[in-house]
This record gives C-alpha cells, structure tokens and sequence, in this order.
C-alpha cells in the first residue's frame, strides 16, 4: 500500500482542493443514489463547476454531459473518475491530451498505468480517495457528524 | 474554494496523549474559543430551503435537529472516533442506548447473535430479553474457546460481542483470534471496550469491527454523566450478501443503499440517520463537554488507577480472607499472556475477589468500608465497591452468575486515583470487621 501513500499525499490533497475551480466528472451517474451523484451535487454546492462525462446522458445536475474528455470546450482542473479500474489508462490520456491539472481517481479506481501516464504528462495523481470526503474534511463539516477527520489543529480558521 | 491556508497539515502521526486534549476540535470559528463550546440548542436555522433539503437527504454535512446530530456532541464523537482508531462514532445517551443501536443497526427479526457468556449483567439482560422480543437468536459462548465461537455460527447469525476485560470476571478476550474467526464467517466484531478504554487497549487495531462504550465509565472519570458511544472501523464488508439491513435500498430513507454511497461511512450514516432518528437516546451536550473534559485526562487517570488497582490486587492475593482476586494483571493470571499481547500498558482498574465469609461475609466487608464508595458504577477517580450478587447481577440465575464470573461473596473493586496506602487501610479496617463477625 506503500504505492498508494504517494498518491495520498495531505498537502497534495490539500493544494488540489484550494486551487481548483472546474472539475470533470468521468462516469457521473444522473441516479441521484448513486456516490458519483453525490459527490458532483456536493462539489457544485461548494462552488466548483462540475462538467459530467457520461455519453449516455445529455444534462446531469442542471450542466450539459459531454460523452468524453476531448470534448469539454473549456479548461479542466481536476479530472475526477468514477470508472472502472481498466478504464484508468485511456482516461488519463484523454487528461493530459486536454492539459488537466490533476486526475483524481475515486475509492477503488487503482491502476498503477494509468497513475504513470498521468503523472508523466505533468499531472498531480489524487488515487483510492473520495473527492468529497476530503473537501469535507479539509474544508467542510465532515467533523459535525462525528467522522474522524484526523485533524489535529489549534489554527482557527473561517467559517464553515 | 477558498485562499490556500497559511499553515497546510502535513501527515503528522500524534500521540494518544495529544489526541485526547485535540481531536475532533478546531478553535470556534465565530469566537475563538479554546474549550469546546456547549451548544445548548434542540435545532439550527438553515441558510435557504435548498440547503435543509441537502441536509435532509444526507447529500451535504449539516445540522438538523440535535436527536441526530449536535456541534458539542461533535467533537466528542469524533475524539472517540480518533482515540479508538475507527472512520466515526456516534454518540448516545447511555451505553445500554449505544449497544443496543449498534445491533438494531444491523440486525433483523429471524437473525442470530453470538455473544461471550461473561459480560456485564445489563448486557446480559439487554440480549437476552431485548433480543427475543425483536425475534433474534442468541447463543452464549465461552469467550476464552476459539471453538465454541466457531461452532455457534448458524446461517443467519450476524454478530459476535464480547468485552475486551469482562465485568466483572476480568477474563480478557484472544480480540485477533475471535476477529478472525467472525471474518472467516463474513460477520463483524462488535467489542464493549469500556473497561480498557483506548488508552490501554484499541481492540480495531486487533480486527474489531465495531466498538462501543458506557462513556460514564473511565471516559467521564468523574461519575458526572451517563453516556454512550459507537464507533466503526470502517472496513467491514457489510456489502457481502448476509447483511441487506445494510446495503440494501432502505424503506426508511427514500432507497438510499448506505453502503453502496457512503461506503466506509456507510454503517455509521445508517446508525445516525435511522437508529438514532428513531430510536431517539440523543446525548445531551453538556455531558458530551463533560465527557470531552474527562477524556482530556483519560491516559493520566489510566496510569494511575492501573498502578493502584495492581498494588490492592497484590494486598488482596496475599490476605487469608480474599480469594479469586480476578485482576488479570496479575504474574499468576491465566490471562497473562493477552494481558501482555493486548494490554501491555495495564489490565484495567476494575477487578473483583471473594470475601471468606460467602455472602455474609461480602456485606459485612461493604458495610464497614468508609472511604470506598458502595455504588452502581466504575471507572471513577474515585474509588468504588459492590457486591454484584445483590446488585448489577441481580436478575441472573446461578448459573448464568457463575458462567458471568460471580459467586454469592464476590466483591468487585473499581480502583480510583487516591493515594493506595488509605484503600488499602480501609480494606484492612472493614476485612477486621468480617473476621470479628464471623467469630
């Protein structure tokens, strides 16, 4: 799992949070059940903008659904994947053709091809780690619900 | 979204002793304030009708109605969380309230619990009375036989629970060997931690999938408040196909499939979200503040009353009027070795023995003791005295009091933080007062 550390990197994870603005969502569901639903409504309520990725929608939480990644028409911070793990080699292609910032692969999403060909594009690779959980727990209310956010700090901050 | 904080937090491993005192607050953001605040509030005004709803629908973090969720509460769910090494906690309004949503959480009419056979009487009452009324199984064990945990698996159990340090036996659980045998058989762990607490033992480091704890124990520490915690790991599999409670779509949340959305956090969204909702057994905040400042001092109490409780042990094991003095840290425990392996920073301070004398003999020692407190509780700064064959395990017939560890003299000690050479005089004084009335 030592593998896995590098990509979990706290201050890693926290610059990608602060600097992003725009965030691709690969594999978006339009079930509002499903995690990747609630991960995009989440991140959009945060201020992000969100574009879904999925070819067999057309809109997703009120934003047109593009069927892949070269098809955005803007930049992309963050490319975020709700894919299945063999999926993660052509996606990250697709990423650094586009020139995101960083690929951020979701619990689960683990490859070790498709981390190197990010990484050897310039990306900043974010793997096995839930978008939202580590907005909430770096940024947001993770800690009013009792989760351990791991967080030892006597730094006051802004509100929440 | 916002500016990049001038001070990131780098992936720092704290020790338990700066954990207590930190986790799971951050100064108050409005105020400032260094101690927790107490938010002494039933409800919270929500910013614009879309933001209740996210709440509502669990898609964003956010206050309620404080039977589900409060900011004091907060801290201590999380601190506890941190300290036990799970993913979360949720707090409740007693142990008893905390164990028994930890099981109606995963549990439905027709399952089956397998449970050790020495624990605390509450429990005992609460499994076997609780259980049959909601038409769940259950099978007592030897907790000290791999095998008999092992053999009592049926199809649809879904369960073990055991203590880490039974009440009041002191017999410690083999926690990696009855972890592992749950996991064979695709079931969780679920551990009452409440007589090690986390400072001497982290029973999910050894495999445990959920702990739960009476707070009012060492967690307070000063016999102020009643309260309880679960808490998960966060690893188990609840996904594996026995547990569709769990992950699959819920009636009583729109279809929601916890497991499936939350993931890790899946269990613990179901505990707070459905449980506790309905059941209700909220904690109240100002005993969480009470609990968050007990827990502040939990290691610094823990050393001292380990250290106490080993001295009145070793006074005990000596006395000709004591016998079967249960304190497994003891050399010539047969607990030992776990104690060694599991409990290496000390056995705990609660304990009980036999007065010579049987049940007589056990009152006359009680009722001469003057600084040992006779009460209902353990765990206090202070130390405390009952004679369970009259009391906790009063509703238990002989058998079941001798399986749980408890004969008709058993006297059971909870070893406080005063200076050990007055405990130990006034064990002297009230064994003298035995002697006299036997003769």
């Amino acid at each position: 799992m030592s593998d896995l550390a590098r990509y979990q990197e706290p201050l890693t994870v926290q610059r990608v949070l602060h600097t992003a603005r725009t965030i691709a969502i690969v594999g978006l569901s339009s079930n509002e059940l499903r995690a990747s639903y609630f991960v995009g409504y989440y991140l959009k309520r945060h201020g992000y903008r969100v574009i879904p990725v999925n070819p067999r929608e057309s809109e997703i939480l009120d934003e047109r659904s593009y069927p892949s990644l070269s098809e955005v028409p803007v930049a992309v911070d963050v490319v975020n994947v709700f894919r299945a793990p063999d999926a993660l080699p052509g996606i990250a292609r697709d990423a650094v053709a586009i020139g995101a910032g960083a690929l951020w692969c979701q619990f689960g999403v683990v490859n070790a091809e498709g981390a190197r060909i990010a990484e050897d594009g310039g990306l900043t690779v974010v793997m096995d780690r839930c978008l939202k959980i580590e907005h909430a727990r770096y940024l947001g209310r993770m800690h009013w619900l009792g989760f351990n956010t791991q967080r030892i700090t006597s730094v006051r901050t802004g509100l929440q | 979204m916002t500016d990049i904080p001038s001070r990131g937090e780098e992936d720092r491993v704290f020790g338990f002793e700066t954990r207590q005192l930190h986790a799971g607050q951050r100064p108050d953001p409005n105020t400032g304030a260094r101690a927790v605040p107490i938010f002494q509030t039933t409800s919270y005004v929500f910013e614009d009708p879309e933001s209740a709803a996210a709440y509502f629908n669990l898609q964003e973090y956010g206050n309620t109605y404080s039977r589900i969720m409060n900011p004091t509460v907060a801290v201590f769910e999380e601190r506890m969380a941190n300290l036990e090494g799970g993913c979360g906690a949720v707090a409740f309004a007693s142990g008893i309230a905390a164990q028994a949503a930890a099981l109606f959480t995963l549990l439905q009419p027709g399952d089956h619990v397998v449970a050790s056979s020495a624990l605390y009487g509450g429990t005992v009452n609460q499994l076997k009375h609780l259980l049959r009324k909601m038409s769940v199984e259950l099978t007592w064990v030897d907790p000290d036989s791999p095998d008999a945990w092992s053999s009592a698996v049926q199809a649809n159990t879904k369960a073990f629970f055991a203590e880490t340090i039974g009440n009041p036996a002191g017999n410690v659980l083999d926690l990696e060997t009855v972890a592992a045998i749950a996991h064979e058989h695709e079931l969780p762990l679920v551990v009452d931690n409440t007589f090690a607490t986390p400072y001497l033992c982290r029973p999910i480091e050894w495999g445990a999938d959920i702990v739960v704890h009476s707070a009012t124990k060492f967690i307070g520490g000063h016999g102020t408040s009643i309260g309880g915690v679960v808490v998960e790991a966060g690893t188990f599999d609840w996904s594996n196909g026995r547990f569709p409670v769990v992950a699959e779509p819920s009636p009583a949340y729109h279809g929601l499939r916890f497991h499936e959305t939350f993931g890790t956090y899946g269990y613990l969204m179901k505990l707070r979200a459905e449980t506790l909702r309905d059941l209700g057994g909220a904690l109240a905040p100002l005993n969480a503040f009470l609990f968050l400042q007990g827990l502040e001092t939990l290691s610094l109490r823990m050393e001292r009353q380990v250290q106490n409780a080993g001295t009145v042990a070793r006074f005990l094991s000596a006395h000709e009027l004591a016998s079967n003095v249960t304190y497994p840290g003891l050399p010539t425990s047969a607990y030992r070795p776990l104690v060694e392996k599991y409990l290496p920073l000390g056995a705990g301070a609660v304990f009980s023995f036999d007065c010579a004398g049987g049940r007589d003999g056990g009152q006359e020692l009680i009722k001469n003791l003057t600084l040992w407190s006779h009460l209902a509780n353990v765990g206090d700064a202070k130390s405390l005295v009952i004679h369970p064959a009259s009391t906790t395990h009063r509703q238990l017939g002989d058998a079941e009091l001798e399986a749980a560890g408890v004969r008709p003299g058993t006297v059971r000690l909870s070893v406080g933080t005063e200076a050990v050479e007055d405990l130990i005089w006034d064990l002297e004084k009230a064994f003298t007062a035995v002697q006299k009335a036997a003769a």
